[in-house]
């Protein structure tokens, strides 16, 4: 092996610190504008809290904690009276519904992909799921609006009705008249959008699984529901926890794939195939066309979604990050 | 054979079953959707979608220009303000502050913002904007997007950069390089496929946002590229033709939500390849 | 250009059984200590290293002989909680002074790892970044001193068609090579190596062991191996190390031949390890 020789003229330390001073004042800087920026991100959810509790303030004045359990919504009214308990109630069935309907089947898919599926079909389809978890909301709710509610009130919601007609609760719970615009056909919209939501997540948390795990249960001859049900969901359960919560968070919040279907009506009713409306539905179809008291109660309702989503995703989040530390061991 | 195998068996079979029935009506729904988009997008797309300005009510004609010009805009803008302030919070999250107590607050804050209702993003940038600056604007709505955009790449950096090996850093200083020269020469470098894929996500994020653009950007019948007064925006104009007694407002509802929806696919695919392409080397 | 081909002994030849004169010390530990948090990692560690000499170190895992070579180019100082106490010095400067400018003393101090780590750029641009750093020279200049390095990496010939390609496509051995030639390139006093064979095939490590002693003609150097062959075949000063403790550093002959402690001799022979 021939190797080059030459003795190499030692460059003074002089040169060198002379070079590597003009780096120091960019060193610095970048160090300042990266943190400033992370710092940022605080401030951001501070800005939030405050310009929220702000334009609230003139409706917290004037109602106080009687806000929350007046159904009565009547912004012209003079003075205007306003009522957050139908937006919150509509808020917390609609996605109380949702939920019922997507956990158990997001988690059936993310079952099937994980453990039943032939592996060449596995890709395709978890790859649909996950674009179709990124389709923005508003399709959801156009879908909703002109395919989903006439279909759900031409077949689906009178079937129901005539079934449970004469059965105590639930003939009230599913009372007629059927309705293009109601809770029952928002809560499907939701479910159907969190539904990938829900299985990407639920995929990727099955994933943490040690295959050696998984094996030896196998290995002792248990069958692929058994090693789910005994190795798979208790080695996972935060993770699915959260990710469920993480769902939630979305469903509470979620605008546009709800105000075209649920009816916008503040009025409580005992039937979910009554129209209804959500916090964020009141939001997006009064807020651009208000003004005074109304607005800062509207601004208000947004501030108590915020307080709601605020602790069902701090809490999805602890137990996410539960789950990256076992992991991690 | 074994009665309790057997049985064991039968409820193996049943949910599995289940299993594969969910995994229909999941794909079922999702099928159904796209096909009406499609079928009722493609039916009204045809050149005068992208030549004509929103029509006035009752008009037969017009198209989206204004409105696909305007979300364009406000997209590449709330991105561009949005993208660099999150690229350099996840830089410093990744590799100043690694062991930081404050990074593990801003950790936390950042993923709850990054699922926060975007509503209420739209609802501050209305008390921190246009209260102040006395009207609806562009530039709110521009913002809107940016505060949307923020945590998305903000994790994706972080997550990135964290893919970096730590030998290739030690290598780097090693030969005496400055921390920032480290960071901006070899972990960029190293991770660039990353950090592109979380900025294409975060654009096709906010590409089809609408709620927090309702009292932002509001929408404007006219084209305009005044980033200081209302402008038109595809979300926006969905929004309003969809509620609209008119036929054809609905027809370019329907078009304008499949022009939303391709873009966003396309995005989406786009960050997967290049998110393939880092994994497999 | 001259090609001054130096030949040297095979690499797995026999060990010359001349005793070196003492070289000028190029770097001094004194009472030199490590922690990392709680855990006293380095004690009392007293060694010198002689200038254009090659000092390897020895001793079973965990010992802290990677340890010592990442203070010798502060590497510690990228993770929080770990802190060197005592005195290290490189010539005149005392390589532990807070106020130390790091880059600079990293110039002065470069490191070979135990993985390659090329990165991710051309090969030309793996050698001229380092360059680029501290000196403005013409591209003339620069593809000068870019084949000097490579040669001095001895993978010259290998690479001179293809100066463009990733850094990344070279096998494992020649990507360990250029990151040598990329460590020469910034002109460096001392070269650390840090198990710098752990990962390579045998042939590549032959190749490897013979540049590290070609490099001792311009270079101080130390080498951290788990290969006792290795360390007998390419040093001229060994230090044996165990549970923190410098154990015993002599001429490589003395160590493996007579070592003084019985715990070396007792590594070496491979009783433990």
């Amino acid at each position: 092996m021939a190797v080059e020789r030459d003795v190499m003229d030692a460059a003074g330390p002089y040169d060198r610190a002379k070079a590597l001073s003009a780096f120091k004042l960019g060193d610095v800087t970048f160090y300042w504008i990266t943190r400033a920026c992370a710092i940022s991100v605080l401030l951001i959810l501070g800005g939030i809290i405050i310009s929220l509790i702000i334009g609230a303030w003139p409706a917290i004045r004037e109602y106080g904690a009687g806000f929350l359990w007046t159904q009565r919504w009547a912004p012209s009214a003079d003075p205007p009276v306003l009522g957050a308990l139908g937006p919150v109630y509509g808020t917390l069935v609609t996605s109380f519904i949702a939920m019922m309907i997507a956990i158990p089947i997001g988690l059936g898919i993310a079952i099937f992909l994980t453990e039943i599926c032939p592996i060449w079909l596995r890709r395709p389809i978890g790859l649909a799921i996950e674009l179709l978890a990124g389709i923005p909301s508003i399709i959801y709710g156009m879908w909703g609006f002109f395919v989903l509610g006439p279909f759900l009130a031409d077949s689906f919601q009178p079937f129901m009705i005539k079934v449970f007609d004469g059965v105590p609760v639930l003939g009230t719970i599913f009372a007629g008249p059927p309705s293009y615009l109601s809770l029952f056909n928002a809560s499907l919209i939701l479910a159907i959008m969190v539904l990938p939501f829900i299985t990407a997540i639920s995929v990727d948390v099955f994933k943490t699984v040690p295959p050696v795990l998984k094996e030896a249960a196998y290995g002792v001859g248990c069958t692929t529901w058994e090693v789910v049900r005994n190795v798979v969901i208790p080695y996972t359960r935060v993770g699915v926890i959260g990710g469920i919560m993480l769902a939630l968070g979305r469903a509470l919040g979620e605008t546009m794939a709800v105000t075209f279907i649920i009816g916008n009506s503040f009025k409580i009713q005992s039937s979910i195939f009554a129209p209804g409306t959500t916090i964020s539905a009141a939001i997006a179809s009064e807020f651009a066309e208000s003004d005074g008291l109304h607005q800062s109660g509207l601004i208000l309702l947004g501030l108590l979604l915020f307080i709601l989503t605020f602790f069902v995703l701090a809490a999805a989040r602890l137990m996410l990050m539960r789950l990256e530390k076992k992991a991690g061991n | 054979m074994n009665p309790i195998y057997v049985s064991r068996r039968r409820k193996n079979i049943i949910i599995k079953f289940l299993c594969l029935g969910a995994a229909a009506f999941g794909v079922t729904w999702l099928a159904l959707i796209l096909f009406t988009l499609f079928y009722n997008g493609l039916a009204g797309l045809n050149l005068a979608v992208f030549t004509q300005d929103t029509p006035p009510p009752g008009s037969t004609d017009g198209g989206l220009r204004n409105a696909i010009i305007g979300s364009i805009m406000m997209t590449v803008i709330g991105v561009g303000i949005g993208a660099p302030l999150g690229l350099f919070a996840g830089t410093y999250l990744a590799e100043y502050g690694k062991h930081d107590r404050l990074t593990s607050v801003i950790r936390f804050i950042n993923d709850i913002l990054l699922s926060a209702p975007s509503i209420i993003i739209g609802l501050f940038i209305y008390g921190a904007i246009v209260v102040p600056m006395g009207g609806f604007s562009a530039f709110a709505g521009c913002l809107a997007l940016a505060v949307i955009v923020i945590p998305v790449v903000v994790r994706t950096t972080e997550d990135m950069l964290g893919l970096v090996p730590n030998p290739l850093r030690e290598a780097a200083s090693a030969l005496g390089l400055p921390r920032s020269l480290v960071i901006r020469r070899i972990a960029y470098r190293a991770a660039r496929a990353g950090l592109i894929t979380g900025v294409l996500l975060a654009t096709a994020r906010v590409a089809g946002e609408t709620a927090p653009l309702l009292f932002t950007a509001l929408s404007n019948q006219f084209f305009s590229l005044d980033l200081t007064r209302t402008m038109a925006n595809l979300p926006v104009t969905i929004n309003n033709f969809v509620q609209s007694p008119y036929v054809y407002w609905k027809q370019l509802a329907w078009s304008g939500a499949l022009l939303i929806t391709l873009t966003v696919l396309a995005l989406n695919i786009g960050a997967r390849i290049l998110g393939a392409e880092r994994t497999s080397k | 250009m001259t090609e001054l081909s130096v030949s040297v002994s095979n690499a797995n030849g026999p060990v010359p059984q001349v005793a070196l004169p003492e070289a000028a010390p190029k770097v001094t530990a004194r009472g030199l200590n490590f922690y990392y948090g709680e855990h006293h990692a380095l004690k009392n560690i007293n060694l010198t290293l002689g200038t254009h000499r090659v000092t390897a170190f020895i001793g079973p895992s965990g010992c802290g002989k990677s340890t010592l070579l990442r203070i010798f180019n502060r590497m510690y100082d990228l993770y929080p909680g770990q802190k060197a106490t005592g005195q290290l010095m490189l010539d005149q400067t005392n390589i532990l002074d807070p106020k130390l400018d790091l880059n600079l003393l990293r110039a002065r101090v470069g490191m070979v790892f135990q993985k390659p780590t090329p990165f991710p750029m051309t090969i030309y641009e793996n050698i001229a970044f380092g360059i680029r750093l501290y000196e403005k020279i013409s591209k003339s200049e620069m593809d000068g001193r870019v084949e000097k390095a490579l040669r001095g990496g001895a993978l010259w010939n290998e690479v001179k068609d293809k100066l463009n390609a990733s850094g990344l496509s070279l096998s494992g051995g020649q990507q360990q090579r250029l990151c040598i030639a990329r460590t020469v390139a910034v002109r460096p006093e001392v070269i650390l190596f840090d198990e710098p064979c752990s990962a390579l095939d045998p042939i590549s490590t032959a190749k490897i062991e013979e540049l590290i002693q070609e490099l001792a003609e311009d270079y101080t150097i130390a080498i951290v191996t788990h290969n006792m062959q290795q360390a007998a075949r390419v040093s001229d000063k060994t230090a044996f190390m165990y549970l923190g403790e410098l154990i015993e550093f002599d001429d490589t002959n003395k160590i493996f031949t007579s070592p003084g402690d019985r715990r070396t001799q007792d590594y070496i022979t491979g009783r433990f390890g």
